[in-house]
């Protein structure tokens, strides 16, 4: 038995889901092609061309206002519920442009799921929250469906052996952290591929924090994951692939470890080691 | 480059690079020392030099606490992780170089007196002098965040390590001519090795510069003195690093 290559047991037990490691990209699951967004006669985005891989956590990084979040909403055409805003270039998911007019965004959406900055679970029960959304996708024909969906998708978020005595309860009475993770629960409850994350944290403390990171890192083994957020140590942590967006355009994207240890453009060097005026 | 939006964490930086520079001083100026009072037989000078050394230790520890402050208190990324954890790697090379000095001061102690060998007194003063040019050059070159010039200092150890090679070659001649030479020879062999080691970690200190300004490993193979033969091994060993 080797020692040499661990001697102080400080590699994490899961070690092939640490974020070290997979350097190699693996398949395509999102690409865009000049996504551009307009709100009104302001242009808040400017022609990303990015591919995004498949089972991997993907940062995006950026001061406020870079656009990152435009970007994050262009996956699921959440920016189709702004009046103002309109699209250009292509999203392509799976080789199909999403931005076409035969996609419907409610079907687009149940593929794509979305997690918010604060968490919002409906004013319903823990149980209505995640069966809710199956239930109008007609996933379910039975009471036992859909409580088999629930206990799933809660076990999924980690969140099952918390709650499960309380079913009926109020999902808005949890806790901020057990919120998040029931929103997180809600979106997986229709089996997305893709889920989204605008800043999911920056609400939670550190341990609710830390939960929602390890979901994260567990979640990764069967969903495309793209996460915003603030925290250049949150992004460090869970993701595998970075992209820095700074004044509407993506400036650099590549392997996490390398953005945070030695970044190619001097803007990234400069945002990420504070240095931004 | 621009200064962080934070500027106590530019004094902090600043202050660690002045950390290392002064250990750089003083590690140098031990070399120095060291080499002369092995020509003189100083043994007071030799003293001084083994005494100093306490200090550069202390400096090093100061170091480390300073850059574990530092990570814990910035999160620093990108080029400032690279320079923090460099400095660490730094203090370490440098403290050493302070260590092989003193051990070349208790060799002087140990020898007691001047030698009067003029080849061998050239040669070794020769191998000091060279040794601490390339310390000098790649503190110059730390200071001024030089990677052409550290890089000069990391391709040109072999000369370092041709003279070591062949004052080695010398002093087996000696003992072979006269066993009663073995005992000094046997401490200036060792001097030797450890001025020689001060080139290695010259080499060690522009790799590291190499990493913390480049953010990768030098991928070039050094420059080495000539072919490995028998003799080479038995000076050298395998101590290459």
């Amino acid at each position: 038995m080797s020692l040499s290559s661990d001697p102080v047991g400080f590699r994490p037990p899961a070690a092939a889901h640490s974020s070290s490691g997979d350097s190699g990209a693996g398949a395509t699951k999102v690409s865009a092609r000049r996504c551009s967004v307009f709100y009104g006669a302001k242009q808040a985005l400017f022609d990303v061309d990015v591919d995004i891989p498949e089972r991997m956590v993907t940062a995006f990084i950026g001061p406020s206002g870079c656009g990152k979040t435009t970007f994050l909403r262009c996956i699921n055409r959440m920016n189709d519920t702004i009046p103002i805003a309109r699209v250009t270039g292509e999203i392509i998911i799976d080789g199909k442009n999403i931005n076409s007019d035969k996609v419907d965004p409610v079907a687009l959406r149940a593929r794509v799921g979305m997690v918010f900055q604060k968490p919002n679970p409906f004013p319903k029960t823990i149980f209505e929250n995640i069966a809710y959304a199956p239930r109008i996708h007609g996933m379910a024909t039975s009471r036992d469906d859909l409580a088999e969906i629930v206990e799933k998708s809660l076990r999924r978020a980690g969140l099952f052996e918390e709650v499960k005595d309380r079913l009926d309860q109020p999902g808005t009475g949890l806790s901020g952290g057990q919120q998040q993770r029931l929103c997180i629960a809600r979106a997986i409850a229709v089996n997305p591929e893709i889920i989204l994350m605008d800043e999911p944290c920056s609400a939670l403390d550190p341990i609710a924090t830390a939960k929602i990171e390890e979901l994260i890192d567990e979640l990764r083994e069967n969903y495309t994951i793209v996460i915003v957020t603030h925290s250049m140590q949150q992004a460090a942590r869970v993701s595998q692939r970075t992209a820095f967006f700074h004044l509407g355009k993506l400036v650099e994207f590549g392997p996490t470890d390398r953005i945070f240890t030695a970044p190619n453009d001097q803007r990234t060097q400069d945002y990420i080691t504070g240095r931004f005026g | 480059m621009v200064d962080h939006t934070v500027r106590a964490f530019d004094i902090e930086l600043q202050d660690l690079a002045r950390r290392i520079t002064e250990m750089g001083g003083i590690a140098e100026s031990m070399l120095g020392r060291a080499v002369e009072a092995l020509v003189k037989g100083d043994l007071r000078q030799a003293e001084e030099v083994i005494g100093t050394d306490a200090g550069l230790d202390e400096l090093e520890r100061e170091v480390n606490d300073k850059a574990i402050l530092l990570i814990a208190r910035r999160q620093p990324m990108a080029v400032d992780l690279r320079f923090i954890a460099s400095t660490m790697k730094l203090a370490g090379d440098i403290e050493r170089i302070g260590d092989l000095a003193k051990n070349i001061g208790k060799r002087v102690k140990a020898i007691g007196v001047p030698f009067h060998h003029p080849s061998l007194v050239t040669g070794v003063t020769h191998l000091g002098d060279m040794a601490q040019d390339r310390l000098r050059q790649v503190l110059d070159a730390y200071a001024r965040r030089d990677l052409d010039a550290a890089m000069e200092v990391w391709r040109h150890d072999d000369d370092i390590d041709a003279l070591h090679n062949s004052l080695f070659r010398e002093l087996l001649t000696y003992m072979m001519e006269d066993p009663r030479n073995i005992t000094f020879c046997t401490h200036l062999l060792f001097c030797a090795k450890n001025i020689e080691r001060v080139g290695d970690h010259c080499t060690n200190i522009a790799e590291i510069m190499h990493y913390m300004l480049t953010g990768g490993a030098v991928n070039q193979t050094r420059p080495r003195a000539g072919a490995v033969t028998e003799v080479d091994l038995a000076i050298n060993g395998d101590t290459e690093s």
